[in-house]
Parts: C-alpha cells; structure tokens; sequence
C-alpha cells in the first residue's frame, strides 16, 4: 500500500502519527481516505478540490504536477510539501 | 555492482574547453553521442555579437508614448489622497493612471508554476492605492510623448501622505509590538498546518521535522550553536525592466517585454487587468539578464493602461535606481543553526531556524531556504523552522537558487568549524556524510540518483585541492550546496525544411544558452548537426504555454519537448518513407545516421526525404509538449583560495573552483557559462555587495557605483571541473544546472577567510570595512590581554 508521511505541522490532527499505510490509488483518494480518518485533514490540504495554492505532492521523491490526479503505485512514498520557486 | 570505494575516476580536460574547463570522468562509465557534449556556435551568436538582437528597448511603433511612473519617496506611508489634474494638463501628456484605473482585486492564490502570488498584493505593488511599502514604490503613471515630459508632469500629480514608522529588520518585524505593514496577512503555518487570526508581519511559517531531535543531539559528542545574518541583495542584472504595450480597439493587449517567462506575464497582465488570457499576446524581446528578478511584473500592466487610456502605444523603461528601489531583491536573512557530530565525525542532529525578509508582501524563499539547509547531508534527525515576515523594502522575489545561498553559508561554515574542533579534514567530513540516493531530507522526500558524492570526489582529485596555498594572509575554503531544479509545461514545435534542415520553434526565453541546448537535443534524436537546427523563441499566440525559464528547468523541460517533437518527427518520417516504398510504416526503422531504413534493405537519408515532404503529403512538423516531473536535483562543491590584506580588510579571490554534477553537459561551454557566472554572483555576495538603506526606509546605494558587483577586475578566472551523474528522468541524464553555484561562494569564501585571518565571519557581506575592523577588534582584544 502506499505510505503517507503527514506534514510536521498536521500531526497535531492525526494525533502525532507520522506515517501510515493507505489504500488509495490516487492523491484525491489518499486524502480523502485520510480525512475520513482524521476528520479536518482534507480541509487543511485541499480548496475547491484542489490542492490548495503553494502546495504540492511529492510522490517517490519528485514533484507531480498533476495534483489530486496524480496516481499512486502500491510502494509510492508520498509527501506533502510546498512550492519552492527557482530563479 | 561496484561499490562507491572500488569506482574509479580522473580529472582530465573537457574536450573543446579552454584551460580551466575540466570535468570527472568515471573509468569504464563512458557514454557516446554525436552532438551531445561538443560546442556549436550558439545559434544567436552573430545577432548578439553585431548588435542586431532586438532587446525590449529596441521596440518603436508608429505614436509610440513614453512613460514614466512615479513612485514612493517613503518606506511607509498611508495615501490619503492623490491628484493628477495637473500632470494631466501638461501640454503633451496623453494618459495619467492610478491603481483607481486598474480593475479591483481580491485575495486570491495564483499559481505562477515556480511560485505563488497573492493578486491583491501584486496588485498593491504594481500600482499602490492603500500603502506605500518602500521607497520606490510606484504610485502612478503618466505617458506623453517624451519621456522628459512624462516625468515633468509625474512630479506634479500630488500625493497626500501619512508617515508611518518603517519596519527594516525581520527581528524586530516578528515582535508582537512591530508595526504591521499588511492589516490582511495573518501566519499561514505550512505545509497543511492553520492560519493565525491576528495581523502580523509573519506571513508564513514553514516547519519540518525528522527523527527524534533531542535524542540526535544527546549522542554528538560536539555541538555547535551559531547565529547569521545576510543583507539585501539584488540579482544585478545588467538590462533594466522595460515593458511596451498596445491595448487596440478590439481589446486586445500586445507587450513586448523582457521576461523569463511570457506566459507567466500574460497570466499577470490578463488576471490584474481583468482580461481574458487570450486577450493579451506577450513578445518576449532578447534579455540582458534575469536571474529570477523577471518573472513577477511590474511595468507591463501599466504600460498597457496607459495605452487604452491614450489609444496609443506606450513604452515604460526603468532607470537603474528604480530597478533597485522597486524590483528584485532576495531577502536579508537571520538564522539560527545547531548542527550536533559524533566523535566518528558523523552528523547526529540539525536544527535552524531561520527569518527571511519577505520584503512589503508575503513571498520569500523561506521555504527552499528550509528544505535546503540540511540537504547536502545524510541528518538522522532534524527540525527546521522558516519565518517569511514582511518588512519596508522591495517586494523579494528570486534569485539563484533562492534561498539556498543564504542557508549554506550557516550550514557549510559550522561544518568547517566542527571538523576544526574535531581535526577532522573538511572534504573527508563531508564525503562521509554525504547525502545520496535513499537519504531521506528533513522535510521527507528521498533522493533518487544524486551526484553529491561525486562533487567532493573530483574536488578530491582536482588540481586546486591538490595544490598547497603557500604565504601570509592566505586561505583555502571549500564549501557545498543543493538546489532542487524545477520541471513543470514546456512545448516545441519543430518543422522539417525541404533543405533537411529543421526550424525548432519554444515558448522558453533564452537566458543562458537554451536555444543551443534544446536545438541540440532534437539534434542528437535526429542524427543530424546542431547547426542545422534553427531554434527561435516565439510569442505566447504561437506556441503551448511553456513555463518560466528559471528554477533551472529550461536545459531539461524544454529539452524533453524537443526530444518528443524529434520522436515525432521521426514516426512521421518512417510513415513518408513506408509510401515511397510501399511498405507498412511500422517496418521502416530510423537508424543512426540520420538514415531511415526499410525492410528490404532500401535506405534514404533524413535530407534526400525532406526534399519528398511536399509530394508525400506535405509538411512534417514534429510536436513535443510535457509536463515534466522528474529534473534531478544538483549539488555543487567549490574551491576557493583568498588573501586578506591585513591593512585595508580587502579580500582578493586568488583562484576559485566550480564542481558541480550537471547530470549531462549537452553544451559544455554553456555549462561552463553558468556555472562561472553562478559563483562570481555568489563571490560579488559575499564580499560586497548589499542593500545600505537609512533609518527612514530610504535607499542609499540604488546605483552600479555605490551597489559594487564584482568585475573582471574583482576575481580570477573561474575554474570548473563538470561532474556527469545522469538524471534518470531525461533521455540524456540532464539535471538543471544554473541555480547550484551561486550557492556555496559565501561559506567557501568565509571558510577561506578564518583560514587566512583566525577570523570567522557569519555576517555577509565580509566587504573591507567589515573584514578590517574584525582584524582590528583581534589585534586590540590580543594586546589588551598581553597587557593584562
């Protein structure tokens, strides 16, 4: 099952657990599996049912640009960061 | 599988490079191409070099209006009131605007792609109507028809204000008694965290955190405590901002500009200006230089609000103060840093926290600043907390790796002090600890394939490192830094000529050599010669939105459209010569060589064929369009030896090497280019360079004499050795390249320093004055303690 590791600043709503196994296979479906489980996670993470602006998903590492579409694999580590700009 | 230790590698020159240009080479890991690595001349060499290239400032169109904006002579103020009944009756003045004559906005999120932007502050910064921020910023606008008269008439619109107290140094602007400059902005604790209730200067605050922090640093047997503070700083790009633009009669908006990202500013244009996308075309001119610093919009809205108030085209251009005043800066900075290292030399714990002036509106780089701090090293446990807090200077916005510099210069300068306390060598420490692939960061994601190992192993093996440093007052100074690289939409069009030669069409402004490199990539898919290839970077009706050239995406992203449109090309290729032969498409193959051949043994050249398009139903144009998602971050390792003269505090770069895994050099003298312009940046940081403003928010050194970069004059010539560590996620193993050597130069340069002095300095820039009166604090402390 996929692994999500739950931003530092959200674990006060999955009662400090850091990471957890969810079935899910896309980004919309982890979170809403999440918030089904820990009841105010989606509105911290999603707008309009997006990704709220300046945030992204890291899935194995690398920033997907597809956002709540993004699809999951069995094994995928998945992140929740936000936007970093270059110059 | 080898392991790392039984890997082995030489330094040797690169093929084609002057002497300097170097690279790693692993034994037994070489890779073959016929365009890939060599050095064609660039395809706008002979524009560039004759003056032919046509910059922003280059634009006249028939009644063409010059504009001139006025801006804020305070760091804060409140407007009452402004009136430009008299600007508007100067003879010659065709349009006066204010923020009134802009449509009104709201608070809502733009995604730019690299950043985000809030729209009612970028509205506010455009054209202020509430507050003035900072110095500079503008207020209104008037177009006439010199730009002398603009500016006459400007110093008559009469502005009302109300001085307000400016706030000027992130510490005092997080205390809950500073004034707050934004009543709107509350603290948005990121990433999924709340957002705050009360108005504060703190717009952001960013908190990551690995492993159990407290246990990490029971077990160091050292731990070091260290604090930091950077000034303003502005990318110093030579060409200033300049925007024209024609808003016609049937609504429609043209601006011809200089931009890293015309899609990006007509995304801007048409969201303040309450237009439709499609509404507005952007012409991206030639660009003097960017760095970050041409991304957000400043000049174009109002340019094109001063069109449909005249009816007329209206050029705005800045002056140089302007550009300072109001444009670029990356932030100053303070930061906090506690590193602990057990007795083996290994990294236990980090910690950081960290403030970045987010300048008048939220938006610093505090975020990468958080994620980088700690990403060249394998850190087992870590907490890292970024403040983005808004202050009375420009609105920041980014340069270089944006935030990484800043960071590095704490990280990699407590390192050299760690491994001094340890007597442990610096470069040892650092291959030790290395982070590499499977390392987790501090803000989660692992590291695929990554070449920081690399780096330390060709400073290792480097000339320089092996070199010694003889006579007083000198030092040697090694230093490393990250950036994540960026991916996100490009697109390329590509059109076969009759002649068999290709005209490569991109949305991606040309920077620092892009049009070579992509023309180069769809070369290598082709089989035939970069010159054959005729890159050009068209407007934003001509071409799919292509994402901004900055985060060092361009080489890689915009390659990958280049690579699919030549895939393309070829599919269509083998179905022309399927006809000729009558054969199935699906048995034709294309082979090396630019030679496409068929089942029986029948063969035809990419040139001889492109002669056939018309007849064989018609033009091949080949189409690439990604949204790319795997650009491999980079790490760069530098070498720098200084001598400090001990009578002025003057410190003079002796000679300075650039290591820097690129993934693949697909043009090596580009590389090169950037890697070398990417340190003198850093070097011009670290010495010199800096925001003076005085107790009222105003500007002191808003010019080229008094705002010092460095010069050939200033530094040595750059050495660079070029790592190759493939990226997995391109066909070639390209990585981003521009962004990682602006990184490293202030630690290396402030390592070298305590080398050559006994002094360390956590406070850029180490500029003469600074430097000397160190010395002298010493020599006084010491005499006074042999007095004692």
């Amino acid at each position: 099952m996929p692994v999500v590791h739950i931003p530092a600043p959200a674990r006060d709503l999955t009662g400090g657990v850091l990471e957890l196994e969810i079935e899910a296979r896309s980004v919309g479906r982890l979170i809403a599996a999440l918030d089904e489980r820990f009841s105010g996670f989606g509105c911290r993470v999603l707008e309009d049912g997006e990704l709220k602006p300046g945030l992204r998903v890291a899935i194995d590492g690398h920033i997907s640009p597809m956002g709540v579409l993004a699809r999951l694999e069995p094994d995928s580590q998945v992140h929740f960061l936000s936007a970093v700009g270059g110059g | 599988m080898a392991t790392v230790k039984e890997r082995q590698f030489r330094v040797e020159p690169f093929p084609g490079g002057t002497a300097g240009n170097m690279r790693l080479v692993e034994v037994g890991a070489q890779r073959d191409y016929n365009v890939v690595g060599t050095r064609p001349i660039r395809h706008d060499g002979t524009d560039k070099v004759t003056g032919r290239a046509r910059y922003g400032s280059d634009i006249k169109l028939s009644g063409l209006l010059y504009g001139y904006i006025l801006r804020s002579p305070h760091a804060h103020a409140r407007i009452i009131s402004i009136d430009t009944t008299r600007a508007a009756s100067v003879p010659g003045v065709h349009a006066v605007c204010t923020n009134a004559d802009m449509p009104s906005a709201t608070h809502r999120a733009g995604d730019l792609g690299e950043g985000i932007v809030d729209w009612y502050h970028l509205n506010q910064n455009v054209l202020a109507s509430d507050k003035v921020l900072y110095t500079g910023h503008a207020v209104a606008a008037v177009a006439a028809d010199s730009v002398h008269i603009a500016e006459e008439a400007a110093r008559l619109i009469e502005v009302e204000y109300e001085i307000l107290t400016p706030v000027l140094d992130v510490r005092e602007a997080r205390s809950a008694d500073a004034l707050v400059l934004n009543d709107d902005v509350r603290t948005d604790h990121q990433p999924a965290g709340e957002q705050g209730e009360v108005p504060t200067n703190v717009a952001k605050h960013f908190h990551y955190e690995k492993g159990n922090v407290a246990s990490g640093f029971e077990q160091a047997t050292v731990v070091l405590e260290r604090e930091f503070t950077t000034e303003t700083v502005h990318q110093g790009y030579i060409e200033p901002h300049t925007a024209t633009a024609l808003w016609t009669a049937d609504g429609k908006i043209t601006v011809w500009t200089s931009t890293q990202g015309a899609f990006l500013i007509r995304m801007q244009v048409a969201e303040l200006l309450g237009v439709s996308i499609s509404k507005v075309k952007v012409v991206p001119m030639e660009i003097g230089g960017g760095f970050g610093g041409k991304i957000a919009v400043y000049l174009q809205p109002v340019a094109a609000i001063l069109s449909k108030l005249s009816g007329r085209p209206v050029k705005l251009d800045m002056d140089r103060t302007s550009v300072f005043e109001a444009t670029g800066p990356t932030p100053g900075s303070y930061m906090k840093v506690k590193i602990g290292v057990d007795a083996e030399g290994m990294i236990t714990a980090g910690e950081a926290e960290i403030l970045f002036e987010a300048g008048a509106f939220p938006g610093s780089p505090i975020n990468p600043g958080c994620m980088c701090v700690f990403a060249c090293y394998d850190v087992p446990n870590g907490r890292v907390d970024g403040y983005d807090i808004c202050v009375n200077k420009p609105r920041t916005n980014a340069y270089r790796a944006p935030g990484s510099t800043h960071v590095a210069l704490a990280t990699e300068t407590m390192i050299d002090e760690i491994c001094e306390t340890l007597d442990i060598c610096p470069l040892e420490f650092r291959m030790k600890n290395a982070a590499k692939a499977g390392t987790e960061r501090i803000d989660g994601p692992v590291y695929p394939l990554i070449g920081m190992w690399e780096t330390l192993k060709a400073v290792e093996l480097s000339d320089h490192w092996q070199s010694s440093l003889e006579g007083p007052n000198r030092g040697r100074g090694i230093a490393t830094g990250y950036w994540f690289n960026a991916g996100l939409n490009s697109v390329v069009n590509a059109t076969v000529n009759e002649d068999g030669r290709v005209s490569l069409i991109e949305g991606s402004t040309d920077i620092g050599g892009s049009r070579p490199a992509v023309a180069m990539q769809l070369a290598e898919i082709l089989g035939i010669a970069a010159e054959d290839v005729t890159p050009t970077v068209v407007d934003t009706d001509s071409i799919g939105h292509t994402d901004v050239t900055g985060g060092s995406r361009t080489c890689y992203a915009t390659g990958l459209a280049a690579i699919k449109a030549a895939e393309d090309i070829q599919a269509q290729l083998c179905q022309r010569a399927a006809l000729l032969w009558d054969v199935d498409a699906e048995s034709v193959e294309y082979v090396d060589g630019a030679m496409l051949r068929g089942p029986a043994g029948q063969e035809i050249g990419f040139k001889e064929l492109s002669g056939k398009l018309l007849q064989t139903g018609g033009p091949v144009v080949g189409r690439g369009s990604v949204n790319a998602d795997k650009p491999g971050g980079a790490f760069g390792t530098h070498i720098a030896d200084v001598e400090v003269d001990p009578d002025t505090g003057k410190v003079q770069v002796l000679r300075y090497t650039v290591v820097q895994d690129v993934g693949t050099a697909i043009h090596p003298s580009y590389v090169e280019g950037q890697l070398q312009g990417g340190a003198v940046q850093g070097i011009g940081w670290a010495l010199n360079e800096a925001y003076h403003y005085g107790d009222d928010g105003r500007l002191h050194n808003g010019s080229f004499l008094d705002y010092r970069i460095p010069t050939c004059y200033d530094v040595p010539d750059i050495e660079t050795i070029i790592v190759e560590v493939p990226n997995p996620g391109h066909r070639f193993g390209v990585r981003g390249v521009g962004e990682v050597p602006i990184v490293p130069p202030p630690a290396a340069i402030a390592n070298a320093i305590y080398r050559a002095t006994g002094v360390r300095f956590r406070s850029l820039p180490m500029s003469p004055p600074k430097v000397l009166h160190e010395l002298l604090s010493r020599e006084r402390a010491s005499r006074e303690s042999t007095v004692d």
